[in-house]
């Protein structure tokens, strides 16, 4: 008696590839046979496909970004992501098209300041302080009381605050068009041929910071209290780490995040029009899968997650247009799901996610 | 001083777990708290830190003064700032964060900077171990330097009272004889200790004085000595006269007593 398990059968498993990576392999090279068809087809429509999809990608990142620093701290998946990015596009709008600070009829004085770029970003800057005390007072009214509930009670709570903030949102947006003024508009700029969008340059630039910022937090003093929070709350507290203090940190940083993101929710390639509409809290869900597919609890996750998703959308919705009537209209808003369960069956928490759900 | 008297702490509302005990830890000294698994020993640490409420547990009666002040209702923060940290049982080392972060989160409630790279230069210089492996996951890190690791971040808040639950716990005796000469070491340098230990024979070496609780209150107390030359818990802790299966030491006093009347 030498063998003790019977080989597993060819179609579940061949040496160290799993079935998901079977999959993945079957679908891969026929699709990268089909790109690399297209870029020596036609090279200007490639690069300009490529540089959208970094454009999405980098906001969806930012968005993924939001919802990792919320739920690394508080194990909280935040569903009122979607309406702080919409606040936070609300917020600049007030501040630089009504020229407001928000909230009040006080003129705001930072819009004044020239170059006009300068002013309008210092006003972005206000508004996004105005995000960080929503966050902060959401966490403090709707969170903070709910410690110690199940997890999913407090996600329910978020949900509900998404509803009641898209209610708010709404109402502000629905009566007048909303414009966030963007310096440099939704145009764009050639190379050669193609052409780029500044937003796509612009969000590009932003994630970037986004992501070296969070990195640098995370190893500051406060940082490193937040991951310690995140890793074991009760050894944490018996550091004497005060985890109201960090979990409010953690949900401003979010809501600011979510902001940005909500900013950018109102430029090409998401929208077209540089306002803010009802659809704009809309982004938070479109930018759910790349959290999931990067893993809920990791940045690096975040940032993978989001340009993977944003090039599967864009580059879909480019060159399989021609199979609309196939798929149907809209099909693009269903790719990052698609493009998550098939992840998710390869690796079942995400690509950079850790595999054990630590209880709280 | 740290003076708990007559605690009684119940979990969910309903499972009473401490039952009036009352324990003492003066300036300076080494205090060993023994007992069998469950006996509460835990529940007793976190009474002092603060940590009850996070198992759903309350002080229902009796007090824990802290150089003169009940913290029974203290938060934990508050209590490492007035002066006790605690090495968790388990260690618990943050163990995706590096050495040094884990370090860092010790310090967390020392805001002078200058008081901190003092501490820290104590913890490095207890541990030279640690000091090798500053940069290091602390997950890849060996249980013995796991354990320093915990020690060091307790130190970390440059603590007047170090309460340590169950450190030798999964060690080798070798790295039990190292961790114990580090705690008489922390206590020489005027770290006063409360000990938690299911050995023994460690703590009582090193204890200036000896409790040993079952289910909730202490039972025994008194000069280590005097403690480990006590047939109960020789045969009990120690097991030095064991014969096959382990009892409780409820059974033991059991056993003698219906041997005497037998007799
Ligand atoms: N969070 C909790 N909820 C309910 N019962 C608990 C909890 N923690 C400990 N207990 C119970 O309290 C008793 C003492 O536990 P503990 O203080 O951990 O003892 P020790 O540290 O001496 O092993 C045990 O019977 C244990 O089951
Ligand atoms: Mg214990």
């Amino acid at each position: 008696m030498t063998a003790t398990t019977a080989p597993r059968g060819w179609s579940y498993s061949l040496g160290k590839i799993s079935t998901g990576g079977w999959f993945l392999i079957g679908i891969g090279i026929p699709l990268g046979g089909y790109l690399v068809y297209e870029l020596f087809d036609d090279p200007v429509l490639f690069f300009q496909t490529t540089m959208k999809s970094f454009g999405l990608g980098s906001v969806y990142a930012i968005v993924a970004l939001g919802f990792v620093l919320i739920f690394k701290a508080t194990q909280t998946v935040n569903f009122a992501q979607g309406a702080l990015a919409a606040s936070g596009a609300l917020f600049v709008s007030y501040a630089v098209f009504d020229g407001h600070i928000p909230f009040t009829t006080l003129r705001n004085p930072l819009i004044e300041i020239e170059p006009e770029w300068l002013g309008w970003s210092l006003s972005v800057v206000m508004a996004l302080a105005f995000s960080a005390m929503l966050g902060l007072l959401i966490e403090r009214l709707a969170i903070r009381p709910m410690v110690g509930q199940p997890l999913f009670s407090v996600a329910v709570i978020t949900l509900g605050l998404e509803i009641v903030l898209r209610v708010f949102n709404n109402d502000a947006v629905e009566v007048d068009f909303r414009s966030l003024e963007i310096p440099y508009g939704t145009g764009g700029f050639t190379v050669g041929d193609a052409i780029v969008n500044w937003s796509y340059i612009a969000a590009m630039i932003t994630a970037t910071v986004a992501f070296v910022a969070v990195y640098i937090f995370y190893r500051t003093r406060t940082g490193i209290a937040m991951r310690a929070v995140a890793f074991d709350q009760e050894a944490a507290m018996a550091q004497g780490i005060n985890v109201g203090k960090v979990f409010a940190i953690a949900w401003a940083a979010g809501a600011v995040l979510a902001a940005i993101g909500g900013i950018f929710a109102t430029q090409p390639p998401v929208k077209q029009t540089g306002a803010v509409e009802p659809e704009t809290a809309n982004i938070a869900f479109r930018a759910l899968p790349a959290v999931i597919l990067g893993g809920l609890d990791s940045a690096t996750g975040a940032l993978v997650g989001g340009l993977i998703v944003g090039f599967a959308e864009i580059f879909a919705g480019q060159y399989l247009a021609g199979q609309t009537d196939l798929l149907g209209p809209g099909y693009t808003l269903i790719v990052p799901y698609v493009v998550m369960i098939v992840a998710l069956l390869v690796r079942p928490y995400g690509l950079f996610g850790t595999p054990e759900i630590r209880r709280v | 001083m740290l003076e708990v008297a007559n605690l009684e702490v119940v979990y969910n509302e309903v499972i009473l777990v401490l039952r009036g005990l009352s324990i003492e830890v003066p300036d300076g000294n080494i205090v060993a708290l023994l007992g069998a698994n469950g006996a509460g020993k835990t529940t007793t640490v976190r009474s002092v830190c603060g940590l009850l409420d996070v198992h759903e547990g309350h002080v229902t009666k009796g007090s824990v003064n802290w150089r003169g002040t009940d913290i029974a209702h203290h938060s934990p923060a508050k209590i490492v700032e007035s002066g006790i940290t605690q090495v968790m049982e388990g260690r618990r080392v943050f163990a995706e964060l590096t050495v040094d972060e884990n370090l860092t989160t010790g310090g967390y409630t020392v805001k002078d900077k200058a008081k901190n790279q003092a501490a820290y230069d104590r913890v490095m210089e207890l541990f030279p171990r640690l000091a090798d492996r500053r940069t290091s996951t602390a997950g890849y890190l060996s249980g013995g330097e796991q354990q320093m690791l915990a020690i060091g971040r307790a130190m970390m808040a440059e603590p007047e009272l170090l309460v340590l639950d169950e450190p030798s716990l999964g060690l080798a005796p070798k790295l039990i004889e190292q961790i114990r000469d580090i705690i008489v070491e922390i206590n020489q340098q005027g770290t006063s200790v409360l000990l938690i230990e299911q050995n023994a024979m460690m703590a009582l070496s090193i204890a200036d004085y000896g409790y040993i609780m079952e289910t909730g209150k202490v039972v025994m107390d008194g000069d280590p000595k005097k403690l480990l030359a006590d047939d109960d818990v020789q045969e009990f802790y120690l097991g030095l006269h064991a014969e096959g299966a382990k009892k409780s030491f409820r059974d033991v006093k059991h056993y003698k007593r219906r041997k005497r009347w037998l007799s």
